[in-house]
C-alpha cells in the first residue's frame, strides 16, 4: 500500500493566557493512499487541532507533514493555497456561506481555483447529483436540514476533485440516521474517486461504519494504532479500553433492544 | 408665533401652515444633499477603515498588533472629541479644500470627518460577529485574504453592516442640524434662526417634524432591506 498522509513527531503547544498548553505532543501517523482511516479520542485530545495542522489552518512547533510526497509545513504561502485545492475539509457544524444559495456555495471553492466557467456549472450539477442535492440548489443553508446542510459541506469538499479530505465531526451534530447516510455518502465517495479520508471523531459507531484503520489519540498522543476491529476487541490505550468497553455496553443494549447505529 | 405669546395649540396649527413649509423646501433639499453626500463619504472612508481594523485585530486574518493598536487609539481620540469640537477643527480642513471655511460643502467635511470613526468601529464590530468557522472554511479551500473579505466577510454580515449604517446615518443627519449653525444651510439653519433667536415656534415644530420624519423613514428603510436580506438567505 501506498502511503499517502505521513506525518512525523508533530508538536503544538498553545499559551492560553500565557501558560504552555502541550496539545500535540509528538505525532506519527501513515495513512494509506484510498482508505477511511478514523482518528478516535476524547474532548480536547487535540483531534481538531491535528486536523487543522494537516492544511495549515493551524502552524506547528516542529516536525514533518508530508501529503502526497509533499511537504506541507515547508510550502510558501502561495503554493499553499493551491495544495489546499487538492484538500477538502468537512466540519462539525458546516460552516456553510449563508449569504450564497447552494449552488453557489458548491462553486465558490472551483471559482477560487480557477476553473474556467464553463468548466463549473457541469461540476456543480454533478457533484450536487452526488450529494442527492440537485432540487436544492437554488436555496440557500439557511432553508436545509443538518443532514442537508452537510451533503452541501461534502459536495463544496468533493468539488475540486481533491485527493484527499479531512472530516472533523462531520456527523457528530446529526441524527443517527442522518448521520447513516452522511457515512454512506462518504464511504461512496471514497471508493467512486478513491478519495482518502481522515475521519476525526468521538463516535465509535462511525469509525466502526467506516473506516478500515484507526488510531486513538489521547492526551496528543497516538496511544495505538491499526485495524479498527482489532483495537476494538484488544485495545491496548486507557481511550482504546474505555471506548471498548463503551462499545460492548452499547452491543449488548443493541441486543436487548434491537437498535442500530 | 411664539410659546410666550400664544398657546400650544395655536402654534401647532400655525406650524402645519402651507406658507411656513414653502419656505422650508430649500433647506429639506440642502439637509438631504448635506446627509447623502456626508454619509457616502462615511461609507466609503469608514467601511475601508473598519475593515482594515477588523484583519489587523490580534485574531484577525492580519494580525497586526502595533499598527492596531494604534490606529484603535487614535480612534478613540477623535471619537471623544465633541461634535461641535469637531466641526471648529475642520474649518482649517475645509478652507483647504474649498477655499472657504462655511458653507454647505465645507461642512460637509466636518460632518464626514466626525462619523467617520464612529462608524469605522461600528464597521468593526459587524464583521467582528462572522462565524470564526467560516473564515476557516474559506481558508481550508485556498481562499486568498482579499476573497476572504470580499466574497465571504462582507457578504456573510451584510445585514448587520446596514443595520449600522442606518444608525450612523442618523446620526450623520442630526450633525447637519448642528451645522446649520455654522452655514452650512438645511433645517438645523431654520430651525435656529427662527426658533432659537426670534421665538418663531411655529416654524421651530415644523423643524423637528421635519426631522423625526427623516430619521423615522431612514431608520425604517435600514430595518426592511436588512431583515428582507434575512428572510431571502432563510435566516429568520
Ligand atoms: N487556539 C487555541 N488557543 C489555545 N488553546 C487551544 C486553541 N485551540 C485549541 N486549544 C486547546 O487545545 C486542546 C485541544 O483542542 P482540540 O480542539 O484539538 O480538541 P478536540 O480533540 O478536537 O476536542 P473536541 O472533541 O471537543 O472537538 C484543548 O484543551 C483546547 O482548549
Ligand atoms: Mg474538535
Amino acid at each position: 500500500m501506498e502511503t499517502y498522509l505521513k506525518i512525523s513527531d508533530l508538536h503544538k503547544t498553545f499559551y492560553p493566557h500565557g501558560k504552555p498548553l502541550k496539545v500535540l505532543d509528538g505525532i506519527n501517523l501513515e495513512v494509506d493512499k484510498g482508505e477511511i482511516f478514523g482518528i478516535i479520542g476524547f474532548s480536547g485530545a487535540g483531534k481538531s487541532t491535528l486536523a487543522r495542522c494537516i492544511n495549515r489552518l493551524e502552524t506547528s512547533d516542529s516536525g514533518s507533514i508530508e501529503l502526497g510526497g509533499t511537504d506541507i509545513l515547508k510550502l510558501p504561502k502561495k503554493k499553499l493555497l493551491q495544495e489546499r485545492h487538492k484538500i477538502g475539509m468537512i466540519f462539525q457544524n458546516f460552516n456553510l456561506f449563508d449569504s450564497m444559495t447552494v449552488y453557489q456555495n458548491i462553486a465558490y471553492p472551483l471559482q477560487i481555483a480557477g476553473v474556467p466557467k464553463e468548466q463549473i456549472k457541469e461540476r456543480v450539477q454533478e457533484t450536487a447529483e452526488l450529494v442527492g442535492l440537485t432540487e436544492k440548489l437554488k436555496a440557500h443553508p439557511g432553508a436545509l436540514s443538518g443532514g442537508q446542510k452537510q451533503r452541501v459541506g461534502i459536495a463544496r469538499a468533493i468539488v475540486t476533485k481533491p485527493d484527499f479530505i479531512i472530516s472533523d465531526e462531520a456527523t457528530s451534530a446529526l441524527d443517527p440516521q442522518t448521520t447513516i447516510q452522511i457515512l454512506d455518502l462518504l464511504k461512496e465517495i471514497n471508493r467512486k474517486y478513491g478519495i482518502t479520508i481522515l475521519m476525526i471523531t468521538h463516535e465509535l459507531d462511525a469509525i466502526r461504519y467506516i473506516c478500515s484503520r484507526m488510531a486513538v489519540l489521547e492526551e496528543g498522543r497516538i496511544t495505538e494504532s491499526g485495524q479498527v476491529r482489532d483495537i476494538f476487541e484488544n485495545p491496548n490505550s486507557k481511550t482504546g479500553e474505555l471506548f471498548a468497553k463503551v462499545f460492548k455496553l452499547l452491543q449488548s443494549a443493541e441486543l436487548t433492544h434491537g437498535g442500530g447505529i | 408665533m411664539s410659546l410666550l405669546d400664544s398657546s400650544l395649540w395655536d402654534v401647532i396649527k400655525a406650524s402645519l401652515d402651507p406658507a411656513i413649509w414653502k419656505e422650508l423646501w430649500g433647506p429639506i433639499g440642502e439637509t438631504i444633499y448635506m446627509t447623502v453626500v456626508s454619509s457616502l463619504i462615511m461609507l466609503v472612508f469608514g467601511l475601508i477603515i473598519g475593515i482594515l481594523l477588523t484583519i489587523t485585530n490580534p485574531d484577525g486574518l492580519i494580525p497586526l498588533k502595533t499598527s492596531y493598536t494604534v490606529s484603535g487609539w487614535v480612534i478613540n481620540c477623535l471619537r471623544s472629541l465633541p461634535q461641535m469640537i469637531m466641526i471648529i477643527l475642520m474649518i482649517p480642513v475645509a478652507r483647504l479644500i474649498f477655499g472657504k471655511a462655511y458653507g454647505t460643502n465645507a461642512c460637509i467635511i466636518a460632518i464626514a470627518a466626525s462619523c467617520i470613526p464612529m462608524y469605522a468601529r461600528i464597521v468593526e464590530s459587524s464583521l467582528l460577529e462572522i462565524e470564526k468557522g467560516k473564515i476557516e472554511a474559506a481558508q481550508a479551500i485556498g481562499s486568498n485574504n482579499l476573497s476572504i473579505i470580499v466574497r465571504i466577510l462582507l457578504p456573510e454580515t451584510l445585514p448587520s453592516l446596514i443595520r449600522g449604517f442606518t444608525v450612523s446615518v442618523i446620526s450623520v443627519l442630526s450633525m447637519t442640524a448642528l451645522a446649520g449653525m455654522f452655514g452650512a444651510g438645511g433645517i438645523g439653519d431654520i430651525a435656529v434662526r427662527y426658533g432659537y433667536q426670534r421665538f418663531q415656534h411655529d416654524r421651530l415644530f415644523a423643524c423637528v417634524y421635519i426631522l423625526i420624519i427623516m430619521v423615522q423613514l431612514i431608520q425604517g428603510i435600514g430595518n426592511l432591506v436588512s431583515k428582507q436580506i434575512l428572510k431571502n438567505r432563510n435566516l429568520i
